[in-house]
């Protein structure tokens, strides 16, 4: 078993960069991109309910499990979802993430 | 013009407290939130989340604890403007200070406190060139009275519960009535999807999936909006309103521009008493930072006590502040 993955996001400014996370944190994507400084509200804290932390998966899409339906219902409610849009506090961190690619979707409010 | 001691911006759970702990020390508020109903995040948000770390309170659902504050503040009578932003406010020689709000309401006070949140809720907005420009033309994000649209041709965008809601309640009332929406179903409530894809059945409602409104047009006012499907073809129809409803994202808004010390879109404030660097302007709750802040509702609850005591000294200048335990007093005897 891994202890650490890398994923690669890219922020709304365009920039690419390789994040490393330890597998066994038990946080969520959203949490972990908060913590590396990038600008997410998070306004309803992780309960799908805000969509401050709406993601775009660039690599690795079909592995993550499907939405539960509150964060279909918040993803219908976006104007820039695509087709591989997801609310970044619903993805828990582990293993099977490593080498995904994300991009942040939204705007600034921070 | 309204006149009260402390003006409160924002009517989330530490806007609300804090009429507690002013009424305490006998001043009155006036609460002001760009949200039509009191509550912030916790109605609009999430009113039906259970809530874990609100002390005394195990479990307690995001609504309840509100309509619990609402009872609780109900002794110090406070009021409320509600649906309007507030915009800004000055100083008068003698101390006072006059709010001013998106809607023309004023509000004469001695101590302003700022407790924002997350700023306030504004519509989401889809990415469409030229938007901006038929805004209160033809373009609105919320509908605030439906009657507005009678006989109107109207396309609504969206595929979340208020695009639903609205379509149902609007076929009845637009003469022309279009709802577009980028898949072909609706995930939010199953009830609301199938009372939409009825009317569109009908006809009283014309139901445009995997589309997009792509760009708008008019001269002056809006008079058509280009919708583009997954297939890239482009169709135009003629209106005379377009309505996107998205939801709503939180904003810092004017706040922003009235020399407060701002870091990362918080307030700086003074932990000894929420001060901000603006004399008789204090931030409490989510709005405002200083080193170890926690977003959490409980921290803004202490901070609106100790804000409070500090604000005493703008309301009374000349009095000396006596501080009261509410179990001897009971609330009726402040």
């Amino acid at each position: 078993m891994k202890d650490l993955i890398e994923v690669i996001v890219t922020g709304r400014d365009g920039e690419t960069r390789t994040i490393q996370i330890p597998t066994g944190i038990s946080l969520s994507l959203m949490e972990v991109l908060k913590g590396e400084g990038y600008p997410i509200l998070a306004t309803c804290g992780g309960m799908a309910l805000c969509a401050t932390c709406h993601v775009q998966v660039i690599k690795g899409y079909e592995s993550l499990h499907q939405p539960e339906d509150q964060e279909w219902a918040m993803l219908d409610s976006l104007p820039d979802y695509t087709p591989l849009s997801r609310l970044s506090c619903q993805l828990k961190i582990d293993e099977s993430m490593d080498g995904m690619e994300f991009r942040l979707m939204g705007e600034d409010n921070i | 013009m309204i006149q009260t001691d402390i003006c409160i911006v924002g009517a989330g759970p530490v806007g609300l407290f804090a009429v507690f702990e002013a009424g305490l020390l006998k001043m009155r508020c006036h609460l002001i939130d760009a949200l039509p109903q009191v509550g912030g995040q916790l109605s609009e948000i999430y009113p039906k989340k259970p809530i874990y770390d609100i002390p005394g309170f195990p479990e307690i659902l995001a609504a309840d604890l509100i309509t619990n504050l609402m009872k609780q503040i109900e002794p110090f009578k406070p009021t409320f403007t509600l649906g309007e932003r507030v915009d800004s406010f000055v100083r008068n020689e003698d101390g006072t200070m006059i709010v001013t709000t998106s809607e023309g309401t004023q509000v004469s006070c001695r101590a302003l406190v700022i407790a924002a949140g997350l700023g306030c809720f504004e519509p989401r907005k889809p990415e469409v060139k030229d938007l901006e420009k038929f805004e209160g033309k033809g373009i609105n994000y919320m509908i605030l009275d439906p009657e507005k649209y009678r006989g109107k041709r109207v396309v609504l965008a969206g595929g979340g519960d208020s695009a639903l809601d609205w379509a149902i309640h609007l076929s009845e009332i637009c003469g022309e009535l279009s709802l577009v929406h980028r898949s072909e179903t609706f995930r939010g409530a199953p009830d609301s999807a199938a009372k939409v894809f009825e009317l569109a059945q009908s006809g009283k409602l014309n139901l445009i999936l995997n589309s997009n409104v792509t760009a708008v047009s008019g001269n002056g006012h809006l008079e058509a909006v280009t919708i583009t499907n997954n297939q890239q073809e482009n169709s135009e129809i003629f209106v005379d309103n377009f309505i996107p409803l998205f939801g709503l994202t939180p904003k810092l808004g004017p706040i922003a521009e009235w020399g407060l010390n701002i870091d990362k879109n918080a307030i700086v404030v003074n932990v000894e008493d929420y001060s901000t660097n603006i004399p008789a302007v204090y931030a409490i709750g989510d709005i405002n930072t200083y080193p170890g802040k926690l977003k959490l509702i409980l921290c803004g609850f202490h901070e609106a006590a100790l804000m409070a005591q500090s604000a005493f000294r703008h309301v009374y200048p000349n009095q000396k502040l006596s501080f009261k335990y509410t179990t001897v007093n009971g609330v009726n005897a402040f």
